[in-house]
């Protein structure tokens, strides 16, 4: 009973804090300075369609970074405290007959599109973590349908260090041939609207949906067992 | 008429909100937050940020909820937890 109080009285609190969120919202009707000069120079120096893409990746290229570490570091963490316990559990039930049938139809289908999104990052909505969590769902339903089948760590863990280490070389390689770390200009701009176009964009955005799918396989891995 | 299916999104959401809060089952809050995150994504589509909703459909609804699953197994596997 006194949890359901506590939650009560914490939800209230919640509740009266993001009250002004509601009470006082005015809708911005024009674009902020930083948000126009986006708007107005992206298309031309970055050259990609998809203007969230272009803010990702090169604009706020170091946030991203950023934020694949943070995951890298979760991932180490989850396998650091789940990779003690070497107990092995025969008692799994097998799986239905409709889903071990589904998953031959289905995983191929959802591995080609979660590569198509983060291909077509610079195009279409999406990019690297959209496609590689794709990925990584595709082959939970792969871990699913065989519950006594064994993924081949070495492989996942091979994938997401070169593609890492890739990220940070092409970073790099931007610092000294284009104008700051994780330029895209490294390579030619292109025709806009292109799928080999905007530079090094689909590289990165590659490298990242390998390196988000092969962690998030490695997190799912690990609580298998 | 954007108004009113945004309106009824988010009571939906407000909804099962409170049920993954308050449900005794913890199988049945696991389930209802994902919910909350599959509701969220519908209303960042409907506000033009297909970005924001697809990383929202794919993680907080599709794989937040296959950890939480599987974390609960493995509770209630070493037997500490009352489920």
């Amino acid at each position: 009973m006194a949890k359901r109080i506590l939650i009560t009285i914490t939800m209230a609190i919640f509740i009266y804090i993001s009250l002004p969120f509601v009470t006082n919202f005015t809708p911005a009707t024009e674009l902020s300075q930083l948000s126009q000069k986006y708007v107005n120079d992206g298309p031309d120096e970055v050259g990609a369609p998809n203007l969230v893409t272009a803010v990702i990746v090169t604009y706020r290229g170091l946030d991203t970074l950023g934020e694949i570490a943070v995951l890298f570091i979760a991932t180490a963490g989850i396998g650091f405290i789940l990779s003690r316990e070497k107990k092995i559990s025969s008692s799994k039930r097998e799986s239905s007959a409709i889903l071990k049938t589904g998953t031959k139809v289905l995983v191929p289908l959802i591995l080609m599109f979660g590569i198509y999104i983060f291909m077509n990052g610079h195009l279409t909505p999406g990019g690297g973590f959209q496609g590689g969590v794709i990925i990584a769902s595709g082959l939970l339903i792969s871990i699913l349908a065989n519950p006594h089948g064994k993924l081949n760590k070495f492989l996942i863990q091979l994938t997401e260090s070169i593609s890492g280490f890739g990220y940070v070389m092409i970073g790099l390689l931007g610092l000294f041939l284009a104008g700051g770390f994780l330029d895209n200009s490294i390579i030619p701009l292109g025709q806009f609207g292109r799928l080999f176009s905007a530079g090094a964009i689909p590289i990165i955005y590659s490298l990242i949906g390998l390196k988000v799918g092969s962690e998030l396989v490695n997190i799912l891995s690990y609580l298998k067992n | 008429m954007e108004i009113i299916i945004l309106s009824v999104i988010s009571i939906i959401m407000i909804i099962a909100a409170i049920l993954a809060l308050y449900a005794n089952k913890l199988v049945t809050a696991i389930i209802s937050a994902g919910v909350v995150s599959l509701l969220a994504s519908v209303i960042y589509l409907l506000l033009a940020a297909p970005d924001v909703a697809m990383t929202e459909a794919a993680i907080g609804s599709g794989l937040t909820t296959v950890v939480f699953l599987y974390a609960l197994n493995k509770i209630r596997k070493s037997g500490e937890g009352d489920g």
